[in-house]
């Protein structure tokens, strides 16, 4: 059956505010997962692996900490940027420092020390708003960027100045350094990106998430009925920096294995996640997942048709593609504001009444 | 007769009244140079309908916002359950009990109605983040049970068949109704409404008064109200406050407020020499 329930047969509160309401949607995901876990592993190369399927789950974690910050508590950020580096250098410390400690540890770890770097930076959203929180968040991404890269203490002192991450393994199976094998590395951030998921999930529908999502849509109203904006603000801050900063150390350690500030974590990577949840839809979990997908599927789709097909010049594909990443922000900011997430959930709509639907 | 006694009076229509709930002792706020508010004092007594009302800039609006805690007054007292409040945040008043609609609505375009109604309830929402996080044990079983409570709300204000719309797509009348669902979820003591029926057709107002007159029968609420239609106030409320130009210019039950010259002239205009 492809889709099903058109009327309200619930008879419980708890099933009703279930995640996947609709019995294909539950089967939908199950089975998604069982593939994930259990068939990917299996049939993942290298190639695969690179160039989509890790960094698409490491985007997806990132997306989901910008998701909780700006699209449920409605506070505008250019600093993923920043924070993600604070993850990954507060990862490469632990690493480096306590190399007996397993790596999910540190990752971890990585993630609560840019949570509370992200509040101290999300204190100026008391103050300001909108455009100008954002400004104040871009403040962030530049001075940390440059932090790291001024205080030698950051990169252990090495004359590069640049920070690699040391072999590291779980379970037996390499996940950091250059034995790594595809699979150990597919797994590791599946298992983090899927744990992260369901706690999002749970967060933003429940209290926290209301209150987030109060404060977004008319902060005046949440304070007279009860929000603190303070905490609030500042918990949406800690746990979206917690999610940026375990996706900065999983990019640093897993993915590229050696980073330059600058070149990996710059300003480029904070719009880059910005237009992934704009374009996958703002407050929306799904959207976090399908704006990831979008952004590291396009290049490697237009990579492999216009070059590899078309035979066009690498250069003018490159720039076809920013073309193409730029109109569609309009598109989508223009036509359907909640992104891809929101076109989801109106032909679901229609699927619901499908075939009958009068 | 409507003041004096400290134990409070029987209306017209033999509901009980009883003490003071909410005291404001001589108010006084001001913007700058502008005196919003001058000098003004009265009470709100458990149990009764509480109408403030006086021409457009009276300073009605000003002296809700002065009891939920927006603007601190530069001199006065506001006294609540028989305790002098000192200046407090919005959130604060909010968990002492205090709820409010407003004038132009301010509601959570983004979420569904049920959802609106919820957040009417994060005050008496104590499950802790982790709880909320693993959505296991307190967090879920919290949920039930505010979900029950908010059901009845939905019951009560007639809004069922549209629990899962997004408020952004309802027509004003009904965003009005699920303003007070989401302030009555809070089970405040006193509820504050600036303006309830701005804006209605005389159906939703009849509505409207219908629910403002339930909600203090069925849950003995304390209401105080702002309202511009004449009529209605009349007939809702128990005592008035009349206003104009930031001073109290009658106090009493409709019938004496009616009849009251300065309230008439204020009302009508009079020739200024």
């Amino acid at each position: 059956m492809l889709y099903r329930e058109a009327g309200d047969f619930k008879t419980t509160y708890a099933a009703d505010s279930q995640t996947f309401p609709i019995r294909f949607d539950r089967f939908a995901y199950w089975s998604l997962l069982v593939v994930a876990f259990l068939v990917v592993p299996f049939v993942i190369n290298d190639y695969w692996a690179n160039a989509v399927f890790v960094p698409f789950l490491i985007y997806a974690i990132a997306a989901l900490g910008l998701n909780i910050l700006t699209g449920y508590c409605g506070q505008v950020s250019l600093g993923t940027g920043g924070f993600m580096a604070v993850g990954a250098y507060a990862c490469y410390k632990l690493m480096t420092a306590f190399p007996e400690v397993s790596i999910l540890i540190h990752v971890l770890l990585a993630g609560g020390v840019t949570a509370a770097v992200g509040v101290v930076f999300g204190l100026p959203s008391l103050r300001i708003k909108g455009f100008y929180l954002a400004v104040a968040t871009l403040a962030a991404q530049f001075f940390l960027v440059w932090l790291f890269n001024k205080v030698p203490w950051f990169y252990n002192y090495s004359a590069s100045g640049q920070i690699s991450a040391p072999e590291r393994s779980v379970l037996g199976h390499a996940v950091t350094g250059a034995q790594t094998t595809a699979p150990a590395k597919y797994l590791f951030c599946l298992a983090i990106l899927f744990a992260l998921a369901w706690l999002a999930r749970n967060l933003t529908r429940g209290t926290v998430g209301r209150k987030w999502m109060a404060i977004r849509d008319m902060d005046i109203a949440a304070e007279i009925i009860g929000v603190n904006p303070l905490t609030t603000k500042l918990s949406a801050f800690a746990i979206s920096s917690f999610y940026i900063g375990v996706a900065g150390a999983l990019f640093f350690s897993v993915y590229l294995g050696a980073v330059e500030v600058g070149e990996a974590f710059g300003i480029q990577k904070s719009f880059l996640i910005l237009f992934m949840i704009i374009i996958g839809g703002l407050g929306s979990i799904f959207g976090s997942f399908a704006g990831a997908a979008f952004m590291v599927l396009l290049p490697v789709f237009l990579k492999n048709v216009l070059v590899g097909h078309l035979g066009w010049a690498t250069d003018l594909a490159a720039h076809v593609e920013l073309m193409i990443v730029g109109a569609l922000i309009v598109i989508f900011l223009i036509a359907e504001p909640h992104g891809m997430a929101q076109l989801w959930r109106l032909a679901k709509e229609k699927l619901r009444l499908w075939p009958f639907p009068h | 007769m409507s003041d004096g006694t400290p134990q409070g009076y029987t209306t017209e229509d033999g509901r009980r009244i009883g003490g003071v709930l909410m005291e404001m002792k001589n108010i006084t706020l001001r913007f700058g140079g502008v005196k919003a508010i001058t000098d003004i004092s009265f009470d709100i007594r458990e149990g009764e309908i509480r109408a403030i009302i006086g021409p457009n800039g009276a300073g009605k609006s000003s002296m809700l916002n002065v009891i939920s805690g927006f603007y601190v007054p530069q001199e006065g007292e506001v006294w609540f359950r028989g305790r002098r409040r000192g200046p407090m945040k919005p959130y604060q008043v909010a968990r002492l009990g205090i709820a409010r609609t407003f004038q132009n609505i301010a509601l959570f375009d983004g979420m569904s109605v049920l959802d609106n109604i919820m957040t009417g309830r994060l005050t008496m929402m104590k499950s802790g983040l982790l709880s909320q996080a693993m959505w296991w044990g307190g967090a879920q079983r919290e949920e039930t049970l505010h979900r029950e409570k908010v059901e009845k709300i939905v019951d009560f204000l007639e809004i069922q068949n549209i629990r899962k719309t997004p408020v952004g797509r309802l027509p004003y009348g009904l965003k009005k109704r699920v303003e007070l669902a989401r302030a009555l979820a809070a089970e405040p003591r006193l509820l504050l409404l600036d303006e309830p029926m701005a804006g209605m057709n005389v159906e939703e107002k009849e509505d409207m008064s219908r629910f403002i007159l339930d909600v203090n029968d069925e849950f003995g609420t304390t209401i105080a109200l702002i309202e511009h239609d004449m009529g209605v106030v009349m007939d809702l409320s128990d005592r008035v406050v009349v206003m104009d130009y930031g001073k109290k210019i009658g106090d009493g039950t409709p019938d004496e407020v009616r009849n009251n010259q300065e309230v008439i002239d204020a009302y009508l205009g009079v020739a200024h020499d």
